[in-house]
């Protein structure tokens, strides 16, 4: 049963970075998602200090807020103060990581996260967390129940805002045209990956969450063309991802979501390995019905 | 206040370990940082930064124990095999840039983790030191380690200086360096192994999570100060050594605080300082400068407007009223007013009762502003091809930024002229 709450728990962290993490890729922004795992670190420590654990809701929008605010911060040193767009991104997430460790480090006693915590979470405690009603009955973990109502909410939105979100990556200029606010979508979508990340935090990490961002929806991009196939191909190699990386980690008795990064690795790999095998495959195809017809006319 | 003393007497053979330590190795990967910064590289530093990890603890689990010297060749293959892997996949495939340094810094990161809690579980005696990998922890640097971390910093600071002329090169116009004859992928590749061995050294005493900062915010920062490489190199190494004291002086004072993120806070504000008040590049100034420029602005215009009420009857030394000035006009009153009375304290205009009117040097530049604006309009029309009636509105940018000298220039190139395209005046000074 434990194993299963883990799978669970690391399926829907995979499933629901994954399907946003499809538009990062596609809108070549990795690496703003890469920035804003980490800086919602210090947003995390702040609003544990200030609610004192009680309230998840407090600390779900108090540090996704910061999440959005790097987003902003990143554009504006872009926009406005002319920082070339590479170091943007790497001075403002340092920075707020840096912020986020010093805290840890300063209310060790008050905050109920360690360091290895923001390293690679602690996905193997998510079945202590259970939820169990007043009359004593046990729900299963409460995370898996945040993780589950998270992912709720992005299948909805990709599906409600399928044209908006698709149009915005692919073509912003005709979005723009047709009336949908680039500005608009880019901050919604930054702000559901704030939001996933704070609530990924406790089961994988602040550091290993890219991992789930920008892992599947890679593998998947790199095997086909359309979006709604890569966003079903996200879903079904992040649950592989969960349920293998769980295997592994279980048998060497090591770190869950580590291992969850390895096996994207593995499996990033193979289909690297696969299609670079195809299209040099084709390109020997062309050539070899390209010299007959050349002969031909000579 | 007795333990800064303390610690800035260097009495102790231990703080002026730590010290030097620190403030040469944050140096040195800042300058090796210009570099990439300049070339637009600072993810892979990020990249690089997290894939060490693998390096460390394959090292540790080889040797059974805390090996610096191993434990830098480790990290040192890891993070170089990650830059290839990386360069591979983005030439290879439709993967971006981007999305490659994501999954090859995450999985090298994992599989650190997964040797990190490996060690961990199988209980190594001396496993506790490998912790300061990770955040760092400058009095970590101890002895013969800070020899080690110092001579390798020595080689880059000595590499660089070596190699400077050939990275300035291909760090602005690599298609010009490779026409000269340089070994441009060659010297790729020693970059991303300075970029490398930069992070090696800073492992102890910054951590693999954030050595990256000291890599790319000093010299992101110096970039701010200067355009002249040489001198972007020294404050940059400059920075990064003042945040390297700093970090060391704060894990002193307070041992329990890891190092890394102390220096990266430092080395933060210098560049978030750097950022708005640098001179020339820093947002605070160019707002000032643009508010300067839109003030001049405001008060050429308002003289151009005495000129041009002044025009038909040949007659400038007319007195006019607010509104009868402001009709010409669309800026607000208030804008309007305040630069009426700027140009009032320049003695360019005066003002009789309610209205005003032009002085003798008021009407001499006034003449020069719309002198260089038909100057202007007649290059557009006779070099540029532009047709007669839209010429006017860049006409109206460009009268406010043209110096003497250019006067000079344009008069000479059209020939004297007397006539603009729409065959008013040139008024001559």
């Amino acid at each position: 049963m434990i194993s299963f709450w883990i799978i669970l728990t690391g399926a829907l962290v995979a499933v629901s970075a994954g399907l946003l993490g499809c538009f990062l890729v596609l809108r070549r922004m990795s690496m703003v998602g890469d920035a804003i795992s980490h800086a919602v670190l210090p947003g995390i420590v702040i609003a544990f200090l200030i609610s004192g654990n009680r309230e998840p809701l407090t600390i779900l929008i108090g540090a996704s807020t910061l999440g959005l605010v790097t987003t902003f911060i990143i554009e504006y040193l872009h926009k406005k103060a002319k920082v070339q767009g590479d170091a943007a991104i790497g001075v403002t997430y340092t920075f707020l990581f840096a912020v986020g460790v010093i805290l840890l480090s300063l209310f060790a006693g008050q905050v109920d996260i360690d360091q290895d915590c923001v390293l690679y979470g602690e996905i193997a405690y998510v079945p202590i967390d259970t939820l169990i009603t007043a009359s004593g009955m046990n729900l299963g973990p409460r995370p898996v129940y945040l993780l589950g109502g998270l992912l709720i909410v992005i299948v909805s939105f990709i599906i409600f805002f399928y044209k908006q979100l698709s149009l915005t990556a692919f073509d912003p200029g005709f979005a723009t045209a047709i009336g949908i606010s680039t500005v608009l979508w880019h901050y919604l979508l930054m702000g559901l990956v704030s939001i996933t990340t704070v609530v990924s935090f406790q089961s994988v990490g602040a550091i290993l969450i890219i991992n789930f961002l920008i892992g599947p929806p890679s593998i998947a991009y790199l095997i086909t063309r359309s979006l709604k196939r890569m966003l079903i191909y996200t879903v079904i190699i992040g649950i592989l991802i969960a349920f293998f990386g769980y295997q592994i980690a279980a048998y060497f008795d090591v770190s869950v979501a580590g291992c969850m990064a390895v096996t994207t690795g593995i499996i990033f790999a193979a289909c690297f390995v696969y299609t670079s095998y195809n299209s040099k495959m084709k390109k020997k195809d062309i050539v070899m019905t390209q010299i007959p017809q050349s002969a031909e006319t000579v | 206040m007795q333990a800064v003393i303390d610690f800035f007497s260097f009495s102790d053979p231990n703080i002026r370990y730590v010290v030097l330590g620190s403030m040469l190795l944050a140096a040195s990967s800042a300058i090796v940082g210009v570099f990439i910064v300049l070339k637009k590289k600072a993810l892979i530093g990020d990249a690089v930064s997290h894939s060490v990890l693998p390096g460390i603890c394959a090292a540790f689990l080889f040797a059974g124990n805390k090996n610096i010297p191993l434990m830098i060749i480790g990290a040192f293959i890891s993070g170089w095999l990650a830059i290839v892997i990386i360069d591979f996949i983005t030439r290879n495939s439709k993967i971006k840039k981007d999305a490659a340094i994501s999954i090859i810094l995450t999985v090298f990161f994992g599989l650190g983790v997964v040797m990190l809690t490996h060690i961990q579980h199988s209980g190594y005696a001396s496993q506790s030191g490998l912790e300061s990998f990770i955040f760092g922890n400058a009095a970590a640097l101890i002895g013969n380690d800070v020899i080690v971390f110092s001579i390798i910093a020595i080689i880059l600071v000595i590499t660089v200086i070596t190699f400077f002329k050939e990275f300035e090169l291909t760090a602005f116009d690599e298609p010009y360096a490779k026409t000269l004859g340089l070994p441009v992928s060659r010297l790729e590749l020693l970059l991303t192994t300075l970029t490398v061995l930069a992070v090696v050294t800073g492992i102890t005493a910054v951590g693999v999570v954030l050595m990256a900062a000291m890599l790319i915010t000093p010299a992101a920062a110096a970039r701010f100060w200067s355009d002249n490489i040489r001198k972007i190199v020294i404050i940059s190494a400059c920075f990064g050594a003042f945040s390297g004291l700093a970090g060391a002086f704060i894990s002193y004072m307070a041992p329990a605080m890891p190092t890394g993120p102390w220096m990266v806070v430092a080395s933060s504000f210098i560049a978030f300082f750097s950022f708005f008040f640098a001179p020339k590049r820093g947002s605070v100034f160019l707002w000032w400068n643009k508010r300067q420029h839109l003030k001049t602005t405001d008060e050429e215009n308002i003289l151009k407007i005495f000129y041009q009420l002044g025009e038909p009857s040949g007659y400038f030394e007319g007195e006019y009223s607010v509104s009868k000035l402001m009709e010409k006009r669309t800026v607000g009153q208030d804008r309007f007013k305040s630069a009426l009375n700027r140009l009032k304290g320049q003695n360019l205009i005066e003002r009789v009762g309610e209205d005003w009117l032009l002085t003798k040097k008021g009407m001499k530049e006034s003449a020069r502003i719309v002198r260089l604006h038909r100057l202007w309009e007649l290059y557009l029309t006779k070099y540029m091809q532009m047709p007669a009636h839209k010429v006017h509105e860049n006409a109206e940018m460009i009268e406010h930024v043209l110096t003497p000298e250019l006067e000079k220039e344009l008069e000479i190139q059209l020939g004297f002229p007397d006539r603009d395209p729409h065959e008013s005046v040139i008024p001559r000074i």
